[in-house]
């Protein structure tokens, strides 16, 4: 899979996944990256004001570091992490060894609700990677 | 390696500043927040300890205006310089596009600028990169600490130690007035973007 350049056709079929099934739940911003801190795609629910490329970086320091810890006590991998605040909260999770899905909600989604939803998003960007 | 979004227009591309500790890899990112803020939409992050190092990285996204049609964003980390924070700075080398090795022009430093940049060599191999292929542009840092009596390595002793085998270009600089920091900057922008267009076509 060459992940450098993607087709318009295949963020476009991205983008309406990460809509229809995150941002109309009620999920404030989702975003896709890779492990260097490139942004792949973006989306939010048009009143989130976060810093995207900062976040980023920082997402793709972050679970690198998760990923080595893992290794250190004989995991493969902590597939998914998340963060909880008063008012949000951020899930990470692996969509394969190079892309990352971060979704930043509120209090009004339950976590569980949102990682059935994630399971089946990643599922469907793999399909739309893998038809290349 | 850079990722190209086709139906934003958007190129991001990764440049990492490394070198031995106290060297000025953070300084030169400070200067370029200060000088250029106008194009820097967004706060420089800095993960450091509580004495002011660095602990993970730090980081700068800078728009650079348009190529062809495409949105150029420049994304500047830095790495940890201390020795003890090898396996981190691996992590921040990850899908580099262009590096500034930054090297300390001070005397006593001569040593530990040979061993970061060996150890910058086998750190790229691990992502079977090669110093000889990535854009690289070398920054004798540090060159007006002569005008304060202290000992510094003439340019043609650095260029003997780190550039006999790379041949890259290389600047004498001084981070913290900012000489030099802008070309160094505009040199390793400029070698990155033609490989990354090299590798395209």
């Amino acid at each position: 899979m060459n992940y450098g350049i993607v087709s318009q056709e295949q963020l476009e079929q991205i983008d309406t996944i990460l809509s229809d099934k995150l941002i109309k739940l009620g999920v404030d911003c989702v975003i896709i990256i890779d492990m260097a801190g490139n942004i792949i795609t973006a989306r939010d629910n048009g009143e989130s004001k976060y810093d995207v490329y900062s976040f980023a970086a920082l997402a793709a320091g972050n679970f690198a570091t998760v990923d080595a810890m893992a290794k250190l006590v004989g995991e493969q991998e902590f597939s998914l992490l998340f963060h909880k605040g008063q008012e949000s909260n951020i899930h990470f999770s692996k969509i394969d060894d190079e892309l990352l899905l971060i979704s930043m909600f509120g209090r009004e989604i339950s976590l569980g609700f949102l990682r059935l939803n994630v399971v089946d998003v990643i599922e469907k960007i793999r399909k739309v990677w893998g038809s290349k | 390696m850079s990722f190209i979004n086709l139906k934003d227009k958007v190129v991001q591309v990764k440049i990492v500043y490394y070198g031995p500790g106290r060297c000025g890899k953070t300084t030169n990112l400070e200067y370029v927040n200060r000088t250029y803020k106008k194009q820097i939409v967004s706060e420089m992050v800095s993960l450091k300890t509580h004495g002011d190092r660095t602990l993970f990285f730090d980081f700068l996204p800078f728009d650079m205006g348009k190529i062809k049609g495409y949105d150029i964003k420049i994304q500047l980390y830095t790495v940890p310089g201390q020795v003890k924070y090898n396996a981190t700075r691996k992590l921040v080398l990850r899908g580099v596009d262009g590096i500034v090795f930054v090297a300390d022009a001070m005397a006593k430093q001569r040593s530990k600028n040979i061993r970061s940049l060996n150890q910058l060599h086998e750190n790229l191999q691990s992502y079977k990169e090669s110093i000889f292929n990535i854009p690289l542009v070398l920054q004798y840092n540090k060159v007006d600490l002569k005008e304060h009596g202290i000992p510094i390595l003439p340019t043609s002793v650095l260029e003997k130690d780190l550039n006999s085998r790379l041949k890259v270009p290389y600047y004498e600089a001084s981070a913290i007035t900012g000489y030099n920091v802008a070309a160094t900057l505009k040199k390793i922008i400029s070698s990155t973007v033609v490989s990354i267009q090299k590798k395209l076509l």
